[in-house]
């Protein structure tokens, strides 16, 4: 019954196949070969069945991610364009005073690009560097198009004085190869200064920092805030029997089933100002009608709204680890003296500290990304780091600028994914 | 949970205030979602109970808003309510196309996720599976990574997915993902194979190989083994994925936002639309409707739950 194809085969095996001391198959080949072959075709099966999924998120999710990573350091706009005075920046060092032979490079590129219609994308590039400039270059080409004549930085600086700025020719060097790291000093608000060297921006220009800031810090808030709900509402549905916790648990799981937009509408029309809270205030004469509280469209709008929302994240998988937890520990420490405060701290509490690490990080994690609910109800002080990537790509249309803080928040997102993989293991998240 | 005999009297209150915390915590989480439905019903296009709603005057509620939701975008609302008026609302009301929307393109990227993420779950349950962990992370990585991230993502490679193949110096045009249907169908198979993967799995984490084995020791080839056996057990597992699945297509916005045209309105969309422009009432009404939605899902997947434990024989503790 046993043959090569059988998976099986190799721990079917005879009294009489055995020779010269080691163990073999019905069909005579040794055991161990038989099984490490068995083994890879099982390996291979498995990996056959995973395959067709593997692809499928290789295609569609991590190579349009790595792809659009890539424009946060290479733009190739003004290079590919302008393929003169790029190789002028390429022969002369940084410093080097713009001579004849740049600003003949320069006037043919601006023609050839003209007459090409690429100039845009070539103002365009230069204008994330130093705002301002796209139009400098559009006016220029259209000039440039009607006929230029030597000698050319008389011309060029004719047409448009600012072609002498210092600014200008520094940013044209950066961008003179297509790979760049302006994009990331951009969002760490550093720039260039003209003579190469990385400084801060303006003072009222450094926004991406404090945004990145305000994201973590609010993400941390709002894990703190679900802590402190979640916990004790854990605790309850863990302790109580199962009879009475299963019809509880269903006011913990339909806001979690609930659409996303559903919740935050509702948040919308409780919190604003002539909205449902307001009125019960007013009603109650904690506050005078025409002090009604501003908590949305603000940072207060967008805590609340957000600890709602991934409250269900923080009580699921405390609620999953304190179903584990044997009471009689604390009884032992409770008949031993404890108080009840000390049997809390000292024996109960250190054996939720799984479900509270897998919590607290899948909410920290959701949180740092989340886009729609700020969107709505955050105003201009709720905005996180996300809200400014979709203003970048929608309204700026400045992609590479989206990119490289995408790259930023997508590289923190990973370090703590990978810190969930390592504490509490992927296979143990659970869904309700 | 009850207070122990020799609890003091100060723990004795404590445990009372406890109780009470947990109710407000309880009564938090749920207020606002019921909240919107009376509100629903308001006569008047305002967010906030009407004095005469209150008083729970007739007067003061109406079903105006769900009516809007029908000849919002028609032709002729106004026309008498015959054949030709619902054949009008059936076509060209802008909530019901978002409704006929949702409702396609969350089926098809259900059905491709579910396919693919219960064959991977399988393999990935196998104990001989290579590189287990690293694949599994991937796999789940689009529920972890921002949606903003992935939706930008998503943006460029399907304004012309071919762009990929330069990479392999050549230069091929084909069309666009970005605006179609096939587009949306397979962001969201994307976003919904985590949870297919979770849930499968954890099904599959109690299941008992040696039953797979007897099977195959009484004569059923590969094929018979899993429909007869194994798939008949793993089903509740199945079919909650694949709800969790429909579940994050019909609530998705934001890839929705990036990649789908003008055609493929959803439902999500139209909210986002109305919330954003100016928001009435109706916006409650869908709302409403929606969480009677998740209301119908979720019982669903608790039954399911609860059978998937029962015929696995693992009793509920």
């Amino acid at each position: 019954m046993a043959n090569a194809l059988d998976p099986h085969a190799a721990i079917v095996t005879t009294a009489s196949g055995e020779t010269d001391g080691t163990l073999t198959t019905a069909d005579g080949k040794p055991l161990s070969r038989a099984l490490a072959r068995s083994q890879r075709r099982a390996k291979r099966r498995a990996f056959l069945l995973v395959l067709p999924l593997l692809a499928f998120i290789l295609i569609t999710f991590v190579v349009p991610i790595g792809q659009m990573l890539q424009r946060s350091f290479y733009n190739d706009g003004f290079s590919a364009n302008m393929p003169q005075i790029s190789q002028w920046f390429a022969e002369n060092p940084r410093g080097t005073d713009p001579d004849e032979a740049a600003w003949t490079a320069l006037a043919n590129d601006l023609q050839v690009s003209a007459e090409a219609r690429t100039i845009g994308v070539v103002g365009t590039r230069i204008n994330y560097d130093v705002p301002g400039t796209r139009s400098l270059f559009t006016s220029t080409g259209r000039k440039v198009r009607r006929g230029i004549e030597p000698p050319y930085d008389q011309a060029l600086l004719e047409m448009d004085e600012d072609w002498g700025s210092s600014t200008l020719w520094a940013a044209m060097r950066d961008a003179s190869t297509p790979y760049t790291g302006n994009f990331y000093l951009a969002s760490l608000d550093r720039t260039r200064a003209d003579d190469g060297s990385i400084q801060q921006v303006e003072e009222r220009q450094r926004v991406y920092v404090m945004l990145f800031m305000r994201t973590f810090w609010l993400s941390l808030l709002i894990t703190g805030l679900t802590f402190l709900l979640g916990f004790p509402v854990a605790h309850l549905l863990a302790t109580l029997p199962m009879r009475k916790s299963n019809l509880l648990m269903i006011l913990v799981l339909l806001p979690f089933w609930t659409s996303l937009l559903v919740r935050t509408t509702s948040w919308m029309v409780l919190l604003q100002q002539q909205g449902v809270i307001n009125d019960i205030l007013v009603w109650l004469g904690v506050i005078g009608g025409s002090g009604r509280l501003q908590m949305i469209y603000n940072q207060t709008g967008t805590i609340i709204a957000m600890t709602h929302i991934l409250l269900p994240f923080m009580i699921l998988p405390l609620y999953s680890v304190m179903r584990t937890i044997n009471p009689s520990y604390v009884r032992a420490a409770r008949s031993l003296g404890a108080t009840s405060w000390t049997a809390f701290r000292r024996i109960y509490f250190p054996q939720t500290l799984p479900g509270l690490g897998a919590g607290a990080l899948l909410v920290f994690i959701l949180a740092v990304g989340y886009y729609i609910t700020p969107a709505l109800v955050g105003g201009s002080s709720g905005q996180l780091i996300s809200n400014m990537i979709a203003m970048h790509m929608t309204d700026t249309l400045n992609w590479s600028m989206a990119a490289a803080l995408a790259a930023l928040l997508l590289a923190s997102v990973l370090i703590l994914y990978w810190l969930y993989d390592r504490m509490v293991g992927i296979d143990n998240l659970k869904l309700g | 949970m009850a207070v122990p005999t020799y609890a003091t009297p100060l723990e004795r209150s404590w445990h009372y205030a406890y109780l009470v915390i947990c109710g407000l915590i309880f009564f938090f989480l749920i207020a606002p979602i019921v909240v919107i439905i009376p509100l629903s019903f308001n006569a008047e296009p305002y967010f906030t109970f009407t004095d005469r709603m209150l008083e729970f005057d007739p007067e003061g509620y109406s079903m105006r808003w769900y009516d809007s939701l029908l000849t919002f975008g028609m032709l002729s609302p106004d026309a008498p309510r015959d054949a030709s008026w619902w054949a009008d609302a059936w076509a060209n009301a802008k909530w019901v196309n978002a409704a006929k929307n949702s409702i396609i393109i969350g089926f098809f990227s259900t059905v491709l996720a579910t396919v693919l993420g219960t064959l991977a779950a399988l393999g990935l349950s196998r104990p001989e599976m290579p590189f287990r962990r690293a694949i599994m992370a991937t796999l789940i990585s689009p529920m972890i990574v921002p949606l903003i991230i992935t939706a930008t993502g998503m943006f460029f490679f399907y304004s012309n997915p071919c762009e990929l193949l330069t990479l392999f110096g050549l230069d091929p045009q084909c069309g666009r993902l970005a605006g179609t249907y096939l587009g949306v169908v397979l962001a969201h198979a994307t976003l919904g194979i985590p949870f297919v993967i979770i849930t499968v799995t954890a099904t599959l984490v109690g299941f008992d190989q040696s039953l797979n084995r007897a099977a195959a020791s009484l004569g059923a080839n590969p094929r018979t083994t899993f429909f007869r056996i194994t798939m008949p057990l793993i089903l509740p597992g199945v079919i909650s994925g694949a709800l969790f699945a429909f579940v994050t297509s019909f609530d998705e916005v934001v890839a929705v936002l990036f990649i789908a045209g003008p055609d493929q309105q959803t439902i999500p969309r139209q909210m986002w639309n109305g919330i954003r422009e100016q928001i009435s009432p109706a916006i409650l009404a869908v709302a409403t409707l929606l969480v009677i939605f998740s209301i119908a899902l979720l019982t669903t997947v608790e039954l399911l739950r609860r059978r998937s434990e029962r015929i696995r024989g693992i009793t509920p503790h």
